[in-house]
Order: structure tokens, then C-alpha cells, then sequence
């Protein structure tokens, strides 16, 4: 801590200096950033011939904000984290802390039964037809994303193999159950653990090409082969039905007792002598989403435990280490490919149902970025960092759409959702820079003599390799 | 200390890709031995320890361990038949803890004698129950060295391969593990096969050591006859790093 430097009331106001200093430096950087994405538009107009316009007052907004940003950053939070970094050296409070608050223990019981009692609530506050919005878009929407990231924490996080082509599993299971449905006319709860055997499957096939291969070139491969999947998807056009894709996809039933077919003489809502309405069935998706997230935790947390979760993290660390330890790595690899692919193939085929609808554009790269950008988010590793990231990265995705107020500062023709991406972006910059090891960087041990300790994620370096 | 040796490497040749690294190397290690390998930098000391383990398999010869032949089968097999490695570089799981790592070398058995074990190797490293549940890339670089060992030694190895056990630690550190490694070979009898730069203190150590120049065998002899040895003297003991 000697390098860092206490402020005092002498130099604050070489301190303020210096933030308006690095704010007006921002602000100009911003504003030769923006100029020509923010600062000129182009359109169509009506001879449908490309025209540009200016939209100063909305690049002004950008430099501003930047250039407030960067002096209250520089000025204010910076300092202050600084102080109180020193006052916690200077304290000798270490950063392993064994005493937990209720909350803290008590963290996964509480947002479990929040997220059983999540659906109830929604329909309370907002009606039947209304909790549909929550439900649907927020609920079920950050579960798919949060248990194909628990899927892909396999592989990243626990093996520590850099999957870039993760979507094409998630494909897999969707294709698999719409295809199998559409031909067999088989039931969904049959169809999803087979959905979850084939995407297993898909993940050994990929798995043993690119055994050899590690970091960037393991990257590399696991990325062609997500485009390769999309492009069969795209291209078979007799099976798949090319980018028009499948429709019509059967619904989930609750166990073939219930149907959701609204002609179905077994339907919820007549059964029960309810009105009609989709909100009951994507209610009962909602429980199937976070059943199969429930799963895919407990069998993730078991797995940690025995002997091939400790091999897949001991593969993370040091792979030569590994085999001179008597573990077969080619074993450990598939393994974690296929188990990871297998969670993937589950989502996929739940995707499929509750859309009705499936086509190559929903397995896009962008998708497995996504997914991956929740897992690094998270923390490698950790099941709650994740949790977190994938309501943060998703849930605030979908909350831009519901930002009409927005309308209000930057104008009507202003939307939010174009903004998507790059509020991601600056999301994952913010976040990587406070938090470089993800939301929860400390790796619960799974084997301790007396008393487990979380160890924190800042003491030590990356494992390389 | 004598009949039929642990280990026999005879006539091995390992490339990598066209260039030969071992040119021909015969060496035993008998039950209960502590067996040393010097040579300066790049002689293939290194080389000859990965290739008992199987990564790179030898071209040519053949590498023979309690009577049965290992050339061709893979390293994580290898390991199977209690051959534990400390690897250069230490190779520990710096995100696992300290007893995580040893819980990794308990692997084979599954952890079936692993609370005996981990005791004995806490009572012969003190540090590591110290350390226990810290994480492995916290540890200083002579307790890694240690834990590197100690995990090595929880496969119950019939033969402990160290490869520079000493690489860049303090005399007194190195002092002290040597000092482990005797006792577990007088006491438990374990046999030691050991690659050293530190050339002093391996041949103080060792019944028996070897030297190796470029890829060779040149001398061999008792640890105190090597000692003595004025060739040896002049190229690894004075002058030389230790």
C-alpha cells in the first residue's frame, strides 16, 4: 500500500484538477469517438435515396456523459475507494472472512423460494394477462440464459476448455425436440432428456478433434463448429426447413395429464374452470425452467465433489499435472464436453417448446458470446456469480426495452434497444475493470479438514495454460 | 538394496520432432535407492524424467519398471503403476487449496487412505497443515515445492521422480526438503529418483547418481566416489551453481 497515495485536504485540490483535467479529456475523446456513429445519421427519405442528418444535441448528451462521468470517477469514487482500501490494510481486516451474515448463509433458500413464489407474485401485482411481460420475458428468459450458463461453466469454468460454439448444443436439443416432435409426435418430457442425450453426444463429437488443443486454438475450432451446425441448420433444407425454419412446434404438457393445446379436451384452463389465457402455460414453463436450472445446480455442485469435478478442475489448472497424477485427460475432456453439451441440449429443447418456433437465427455466434460473457461475468466457476451475471446481462437487456422514459431525454424517434449492445459492452468493461474475476471470484474449496473458508480470488494469479 | 532394479532405462533415445535429445541413455534405480542425475543446463536431465513417464514416449530403448515395459503406455497409466512425479516447475493447482492438491494425488485409491496420509504428510511438512486451506498459488515458492512432493508421495509411490526440487529456492529451504527426502527413504524406504543442478547437495544425498552431458550418460558411481571425482569437481561443484 506504500505506492498508493493518501489524500489529504492539501492536494484535493490538485486533485480536482486533475478530474476536470481527465473529464475535458474524456469529453474530447468522446466526442471524436461519437461524431460520425452518434453525431450523423443516415436514412431513406421518401426518393428512397441515402441522406445524412445531424443530431447534435444527442452527441453533446454522450460527451457530456462521458465527460461526467470520467471527472466524478477521477475526483470522487476513486479516491474513495482508495481510502477505504487503506483504512481496511491500515485495519489489518483480511479479506478472508469466515463470519457470514443471515443473508449471506441463508442465499440460496431465500432466492429459491423468491423464485417459487416469483409467478404467484407477478399475477397478484399485475393480473393474469399482465404477468405474462414478467413472467415470460423477464422470468423464463434470464433462466434459459442462466442454465445454458451453468451448462457452459462446465466446460469454461470448472474443465476450463474455451467454448466459443456452445449455441450449436442449444441448437442440437431445440432441433432434436422440434424435429422428433413434428415426426414422431413424441411428448416433451420424453423428448428432452432424449433432446439432452444428443447434444451429449454432438459435445463428445466435437470434443475429440480438438482434444489436443487448448486456449486460442481450442477457441478457434469450437467456434467453426458452431457456425458449421448453424449453416447445416440453415442449408438442409428437406429436414430442417432452411431459415424458414420449423413451426408449430407441440407444447409441453404437465405430464400428459394437463395439455395447453387450446382445443384439447384436457386443457389447464377448462380443467381447472379457468379463463382462457397463455399466461398458464408459460407459468408452468416458468417451474419446468427453474426445475431444469435446479438440476443442472445440483448435479454441477455434485459433480464438483467426486473425483471427475476434481478432475475437471484440476485439468483448468495444469494439465501436464494432471496426467502424471494418473488422470486420463482425454476422459476428463469428454466428459465435461458432453455434460456440458447435455445441459445445452435440455435448454434447446425447452426453447423449442416454449416458442413454438424454431430457426437458425436464434443460434447465431452472437448467442454463444452471450452466454460466455455470463459465465466470465459471473466468475468462472461460481453457480450464484453466474445466477447474478445472467440477470444483470439479460434481465437488463429486456428492461431497456420497457425504458420508454428515455423517450423523454432523447426524443421520440430514440430506442432503447438499439443501445443494446452497447450498454453491454460498457457493462462488461465496468464490471471486468471493479471486478476482473467476475461478480463472486472466490472459489468455494470442496474438501476442508475443520472449517471451510472462502478464499478470495484477489490473492491469487490466474493458473495458466 | 540390491537384486533386480525398480527401474531400467537402457538404450533410450527421445527426440523432439528431428532433434535428438537423449542420445542413448542406460540407468537403474534399485528398490529403496536414492538415485541422482546431474548435468548442466539442457543436457536432457529433464527430457529423461518425461520420458520415464511416458511424455515423450523414446523413440528407441526401452524403459522397464518392476519387470514390466512402459515404453508405449500412456503417462496417466504410468502414474497408475505408483510412479508419482514432482515435475519441474512444481506443476501445483494454484486455484485449489493446499489440501485440495493433496487430495489430487489421493486420486488412485479415491481418497481411500487419504486421512492417514495427509497426516503423515503434514507431520513431515509442517507448513502444509499450516497452509491447508489456502490456495496453492499463494504459497511461497518453497512450500509449493514441498506441496509438490507431498502430493506426489499421497499416490503411495513405489518410485518418486523429483525433478529439481531445489530450482530457485533458499539454501536453507532446499536443505530442509532434502532432508525430507532422506528420511522418507530410510524410513519408509522409498526409492528416489532425483534430477539436480544443485549437484552438492544431490550427491551428498544419493547412494548412486549419474552425469549426463548432451544427451549422454558420461559417469557414473556412488554419490562420495562422484564427490571426489576431480572432473566432476571442476564442471558442476566448483566454479559451477550451487
Amino acid at each position: 500500500m506504500a505506492n498508493s497515495p493518501v489524500t489529504t485536504s492539501e492536494d484535493s485540490s490538485g486533485l480536482m484538477a486533475k478530474a476536470i483535467k481527465e473529464g475535458l479529456f474524456a469529453g474530447l475523446l468522446a466526442f471524436g469517438m461519437f461524431l460520425l456513429y452518434v453525431g450523423i445519421e443516415t436514412y431513406q427519405n421518401i426518393d428512397n435515396k441515402l441522406v445524412w442528418r445531424t443530431r447534435w444535441g444527442l452527441l453533446a448528451i454522450f460527451v457530456i456523459a462521458s465527460a461526467l462521468g470520467r471527472f466524478l470517477v477521477v475526483g470522487f469514487i476513486k479516491p474513495h475507494i482508495d481510502r477505504r482500501k487503506l483504512a481496511k490494510a491500515k485495519a489489518g481486516i483480511p479479506e478472508i472472512s469466515s463470519e457470514k451474515g443471515f443473508f449471506h448463509t441463508h442465499f440460496l433458500k431465500i432466492a429459491l423460494v423468491a423464485l417459487v413464489l416469483y409467478p404467484p407474485l407477478a399475477i397478484m401485482l399485475s393480473g393474469v394477462q399482465g404477468s405474462l411481460k414478467f413472467v415470460d420475458n423477464f422470468g423464463i428468459q434470464i433462466l434459459i440464459y442462466v442454465m445454458l450458463a451453468w451448462g457452459l461453466n462446465v466446460v469454461v469454468g470448472l474443465a476450463g476448455l474455451l467454448d466459443l460454439g456452445y449455441v450449436a448444443f442449444y441448437a442440437v436439443g431445440a432441433y432434436s425436440y422440434a424435429l422428433l416432435s413434428d415426426q414422431f409426435g413424441l411428448s416433451f418430457w420424453i423428448l428432452l432428456p432424449l433432446a439432452g442425450i444428443l447434444a451429449a453426444f454432438w459435445g463428445i463429437i466435437l470434443g475429440f478433434p480438438v482434444l489436443r488443443l487448448r486456449g486460442d486454438y481450442l477457441a478457434i475450432v469450437t467456434l467453426a463448429f458452431g457456425e458449421i451446425i448453424r449453416l447445416v441448420l440453415m442449408n438442409w433444407t428437406e429436414v430442417t426447413g432452411g431459415t424458414a425454419g420449423i413451426s408449430g412446434i407441440a407444447k409441453a404438457s404437465v405430464f400428459g395429464i394437463y395439455s395447453f393445446d387450446v382445443g384439447a379436451p384436457n386443457n389447464f384452463a377448462k380443467a381447472f374452470g379457468l379463463p382462457m389465457s397463455s399466461a398458464y402455460y408459460k407459468i408452468f414453463l416458468f417451474y419446468v425452467i427453474l426445475g431444469l436450472c435446479m438440476l443442472t445446480a445440483y448435479v454441477t455442485m455434485k459433480l464438483r465433489r467426486m473425483p471427475i469435478g476434481r478432475a475437471w478442475e484440476a485439468l483448468r489448472e495444469d494439465e501436464i499435472a494432471c496426467r502424471s497424477l494418473g488422470i486420463d485427460t482425454v476422459k476428463t475432456k469428454l466428459t465435461a464436453f458432453a455434460i456440458g453439451a447435455m445441459f445445452g441440449g435440455f435448454a434447446g429443447s425447452f426453447f423449442a417448446a416454449r416458442q413454438g418456433f424454431v430457426s437458425p437465427e436464434s443460434f447465431v455466434f452472437l448467442e454463444s458470446a452471450v452466454i460466455l460473457a455470463v459465465v466470465v461475468l459471473g466468475g468462472m466457476g461460481s453457480l450464484t456469480g453466474i445466477a447474478v451475471a445472467a440477470i444483470v446481462m439479460v434481465g437488463g437487456t429486456e428492461l431497456l426495452r420497457e425504458m420508454e422514459f428515455l423517450k423523454h431525454v432523447f426524443g421520440d424517434d430514440f430506442t432503447p434497444e438499439l443501445y443494446r449492445m452497447l450498454i453491454f459492452g460498457l457493462a462488461m468493461v465496468v464490471v471486468m475493470l471493479f471486478k476482473p474475476r467476475g461478480f463472486v471470484g472466490s472459489r468455494e474449496p470442496t474438501a476442508f479438514l475443520k472449517e471451510r473458508k472462502a478464499v478470495s480470488g484477489s490473492f491469487t494469479k490466474e493458473g495458466h495454460g | 538394496m540390491s537384486g533386480e532394479p525398480l527401474l531400467k532405462v537402457s538404450g533410450v533415445e527421445t527426440y523432439y520432432g528431428n532433434i535428438r535429445a537423449l542420445a542413448g541413455v542406460d540407468i537403474d534405480v534399485k528398490k529403496g535407492e536414492i538415485v541422482s542425475l546431474i548435468g548442466a543446463n539442457g543436457a536432457g536431465k529433464s527430457t529423461l524424467m518425461m520420458t520415464i513417464c511416458g511424455s515423450p514416449q523414446a523413440r528407441h530403448g526401452s524403459v522397464e519398471f518392476d519387470g514390466r515395459d512402459i515404453t508405449r503406455v500412456p503417462t496417466h497409466e504410468i502414474a497408475r503403476l505408483r510412479i508419482a512425479q514432482s515435475p519441474e516447475g512444481r506443476r501445483i493447482f494454484p486455484r485449489m487449496t493446499v489440501y485440495e492438491n493433496l487430495q489430487m494425488g489421493a486420486g488412485l485409491d479415491n481418497l481411500k487412505y487419504f486421512q492417514e496420509d495427509v497426516e503423515k504428510i503434514f507431520a513431515l511438512f509442517p507448513r502444509l497443515r499450516e497452509r491447508q486451506s489456502q490456495r496453492g498459488g499463494t504459497l511461497s515458492g518453497g512450500e509449493q515445492q514441498m506441496l509438490s512432493i507431498g502430493r506426489a508421495l499421497m499416490a503411495r509411490p513405489k518410485l518418486l521422480l523429483l525433478d529439481e526440487p531445489s530450482l530457485g529456492l533458499a539454501p536453507l529451504i532446499v536443505k530442509q526438503i532434502f532432508e525430507a527426502i532422506k528420511i522418507l527413504n530410510e524410513k519408509e524406504g522409498l526409492t528416489v529418483f532425483l534430477v539436480e543442478q544443485n549437484a552438492f547437495a544431490a550427491l551428498k544425498l544419493s547412494h548412486r547418481a549419474y552425469v549426463m552431458v548432451n544427451g549422454r550418460v558420461t559417469m557414473s558411481g556412488s554419490g562420495k566416489e562422484l564427490l571426489a571425482n576431480p572432473e566432476v569437481r571442476a564442471a558442476y561443484l566448483e566454479g559451477g551453481r550451487h
